[in-house]
């Protein structure tokens, strides 16, 4: 396990931090103490085989599930206490696209934007979807669109949710060679604007201000 | 728009985007209820006499029917991860979603359930006690529902044992739910049951949003 130690940051104290965490899923300790902490304008890289706990760590960042010992910081302040105003800066996305099949992409973003209380103008939904070249299928249901179609609706929820946090399970999976330029760019896009991302990925990325983490 | 008001139009939006479960638990309600004055015959007296536990028991039935979809589709898309992760208080979500299952499941057996009276022979006064009971019982029914819904989340067979936790707890609906229709066709005061009706729902309604938010939780875990 290593520990991460912030070289290139503005910032004296992280935003999100892992201190001395445990992770145990049935039986079996998938990882324990692990230190990490994340600055903000910082990526995180998360790597490591199948089912050593790549999921499991990023879930426990959400605070989705609370480690077996260790505690997860957010602002110096433990996720669960302050669940809503950390919930307000994260945007996760897990392995599950988490889109319903029956509505268009357009009303997936709006209905996201209205649950998460930060609601958007049609016209800047339509754009962001724009973006990422779905201009024309914003009103098609979404079991019309391919896997790497989804994908680009979920980069365009990114894009609308404006969350400081961003925590990303294997984003680039599905995702051919020109979407995955795009959306570096768009991680890219997010740091410099003072965010942070932690994301697990088994290709090689270039991402500036990356870190690795190998677990 | 607040939380409450965009999860209950994203969840009948979905429901009308695939009307035909909706229609399945529908059906059921009618048709049980149908069966009875067919099977038993022209007795009136008797209809009359059967009428309301008939067709409160086809009520909760049907309204069981309903009930698995409340979280299963959500939770096997991973849509509920993402509820638990907004910014808003989980449970308020969780209440959407019941009012949403009401609204599709409990509402539309108030509606018809004065057509399915009259196939048993119960008079005017009566047909509207059974109305009034069905609006104050059904949410109840969907409150209730809920708990099981989300502690048989990602179980197999989990619809059968669903029926079993809640069938139970719905015990106290049915009698008083029933009671009341009796008690006025037999020209007893009614108030009671309706005080009872009223107080489950109001209970129900004060703490099942949080019980049920945390069974999802665990489920998710």
């Amino acid at each position: 396990m290593t520990a991460i130690n912030p070289s290139i940051s503005t910032f004296s104290h992280p935003i999100l931090q892992a201190r001395a965490i445990t992770c145990v899923r049935g039986e079996r300790t998938l990882f324990s103490n692990l230190n990490l902490q994340v600055f903000a304008g910082q990526c995180l890289h998360i790597r490591g085989e199948n089912g050593i706990g790549k999921t499991s760590l990023l879930r426990l960042l959400t605070g989705l599930v609370s480690p077996e010992s260790g505690e997860i910081l957010w602002n110096g302040a433990p996720v669960q206490k302050e669940a809503s105003e950390y919930h307000s800066q994260l945007l996760f996305l897990g392995h599950r696209d988490a889109l319903k099949e029956d509505l268009t992409a357009l009303e997936n973003l709006s209905m996201y934007a209205a649950i998460d209380g930060t609601p958007i103008a049609e016209k800047d939904a339509i754009d962001s979807l724009g973006r990422f070249g779905l201009r024309g299928r914003e009103d098609l249901a979404v079991n019309c669109l391919s896997a790497g179609q989804k994908k680009r609706v979920l980069m365009a929820r990114m894009l609308v949710r404006r969350a400081q946090v961003w925590i990303l399970d294997e984003p680039f999976n599905a995702l051919d060679t020109s979407a995955v330029g795009e959306l570096q760019a768009l991680i890219a896009e997010h740091l410099e604007g003072n965010g942070l991302a932690v994301l697990t990925s088994h290709q090689p990325l270039s991402i500036p201000n990356m870190q690795v983490l190998d677990l | 728009m607040s939380p409450l008001i965009a999860i209950i139009q994203r969840d009948l939006l979905l429901v009308m985007r695939r009307k035909s479960e909706v229609l399945t638990a529908l059906f059921f309600f009618v048709i049980v209820t149908s069966l009875f004055p067919l099977g038993i015959g022209a007795d009136a007296d008797l209809l009359r006499k059967i009428a309301p536990g008939v067709i409160w028991v086809a009520a909760l039935l049907s309204t069981l029917l309903g009930l698995q979809r409340m979280f299963a589709a959500d939770y096997a898309d991973g849509t509920l991860e993402q509820l638990v992760l907004s910014p808003n208080s989980f449970a308020v979500l969780v209440l959407g979603k019941i009012v949403a299952h009401w609204l599709v499941c409990g509402l539309p057996l108030v509606l018809l359930a004065p057509v399915i009276g009259i196939q048993f022979d119960l008079d005017a006064p009566s047909l509207r006690v059974l109305m009034a009971a069905l609006l104050l019982g059904t949410p109840v029914l969907s409150l209730l529902g809920s708990i099981g819904a989300a502690l048989t989340l990602g179980v197999r067979g989990g619809s059968v044992l669903m029926s079993l936790l809640i069938l139970p707890l719905y015990i106290p609906v049915l009698i008083f739910g029933a009671g009341a229709v009796y008690a006025s066709s037999e020209g007893l005061g009614i108030a009671g049951h309706f005080s009872i009706l009223g107080a489950l729902f109001i209970l129900a309604l004060a703490f099942v949003p949080w019980v049920s938010a945390s069974a999802v939780k665990i489920a998710i875990e």
